[in-house]
């Protein structure tokens, strides 16, 4: 399971982390979430000590989707060195966040 | 190279039925779907005209319900997504854009149909950040904020009634005069002047913002009128498209892209069945989808017997 992540521990466990981050910006009622999930879980194992696969319930943490301006969810931002590198939004196919993770934090 | 009795492509009401129904006949089944299973029934909030639920459901809940009927049956789930569907009756090849093949006597589509998009220079830009395809997930990042909703159909009138209680103004955008949508919505629409303003006869021209949508370019296409409307977001429902891009360019579809089939849900191939969202008719509900699957997994069963025969 990807672990979540607070307004509270964001900067600690994604701005310093030193593993790259893809984190998913979920709620539990919207579907296409819901429908993504379960690839962010097999992503966050597949890449362990690679990446860091983190999720954040919008709901419960308001700051920090407001800070980067998520105004849709599912919405997916990989971070590099505290850096956003790459932002998708909607659900999209385990295939195509694979070839982003192997392309954009592994390069 | 794994030969299946039967590949059914995609996770929706129509392709879980399949599969359920193909299994239970003891058929080989391998059922594709990228996501979790559900389809269109994860992006609604919830059916109130789906039998059994009388006090409706919600969309999520009834996909977790559909994916647990799956659950203990022996159906193969394949990873990734279908690029390419080739072969004849007997023998067909599913290729996936991870590259694996996988080969099945017949093929059943249910691979429904996805939204359409307005087309406009820079909305892929903007998704994300004011341009929406989902009021559901994406409503409460618009509290008391100004929204456009486009579409004229059931669609963009259900949604605007469902953002009209969240932002703080809503302008609806159709193209006709005339909605083709239900009358109660419209008139539903109607009655609210101070929060729902309606645009009829216009078209968005073009969507203005660096990196956030800012307003939309109008115009009025009965007296050529332009003008600029300042708003945070833009929900669009302009129409389904099926999504058939692996498909034979062969196989018959209608003049919209969708699949003709019989009564039967065979198609112009034998040994390929297409059900649900993805065929050619006029009610695309989430029932009409699990009927459809249920009547292709038959009429599969009755071709693979005569295969064999």
């Amino acid at each position: 399971m990807a672990e979540q992540v607070t307004d509270a521990t964001f900067e600690s466990l994604v701005l310093k982390s030193d593993l790259p981050v893809l984190l998913d910006f979920w709620a539990p009622w919207c579907g296409p979430c819901r429908a993504v999930g379960p690839i962010i879980d097999e992503l966050a194992k597949e890449y362990e000590g690679k990446v860091r696969v983190l999720k954040m319930n919008v709901d419960e943490n308001p700051a920090t989707p407001t800070k980067f301006g998520i105004r849709a969810i599912p919405t997916l931002v990989l971070f590099k060195n505290g850096e956003t590198l790459e932002q998708i939004t909607g659900a999209v196919t385990k295939v195509a966040m694979k070839e982003l993770l192997d392309s954009k934090a592994l390069a | 190279m794994k030969l299946h009795d039967a590949v059914v492509i995609g996770g929706g009401p129509a392709g879980i039925t399949a599969a359920l129904y193909l299994a239970r006949s003891g058929c080989s089944v391998a059922l594709f779907e990228q996501l979790t299973p559900g389809g269109q029934v994860l992006q609604t909030e919830s059916l109130e005209n789906y039998p059994g639920y009388p006090q409706g459901i919600k969309g999520y809940e009834l996909a977790d319900l559909f994916t647990a009927h799956l659950e203990g049956l022996n159906i193969d789930r394949p990873a990734g997504a279908v690029e390419s569907v080739s072969g004849t009756a007997g023998r067909f090849i599913v290729r996936t854009d991870g590259g694996e093949e996988n080969a099945a006597r017949a093929v059943l589509v249910c691979s429904g149909a996805r939204h359409r998009q307005l087309g406009l220079d820079n909305e892929d830009k903007l998704v994300g950040r004011g341009v929406s395809y989902c009021a559901l997930c994406d409503g409460n990042f618009f509290r008391d904020q100004i929204v456009a909703v486009v579409g004229g159909g059931n669609a963009a009138l259900e949604e605007s009634l469902y953002l009209a209680n969240i932002v703080g103004k809503l302008h609806l955008i159709h193209r006709r005069d005339g909605f083709r949508g239900l009358k109660v919505y419209q008139d539903r629409l109607e009655s609210m002047p101070d929060k729902v303003q309606i645009h009829r006869s216009t078209v968005i021209t073009s969507l203005e913002g660096e990196g956030q949508l800012t307003g939309l370019n109008l115009r009025n296409v009965q007296s050529g009128a332009e003008e600029y409307l300042p708003v945070d977001g833009l929900f669009v429902y302009v129409g389904f498209a099926p999504v058939t891009s692996f498909l034979p360019a062969e196989l018959q579809r209608d003049d919209q892209g969708f699949i003709v089939t019989d009564t039967e849900m065979r198609t112009s191939i034998a040994g390929i069945f297409a059900a649900g969202d993805i065929r050619s008719k006029l009610c695309r509900q989430a029932i009409t989808a699990a009927g459809d699957g249920a009547t292709a997994a038959q009429a599969a069963f009755v071709f693979l017997e005569q295969l064999h025969a």
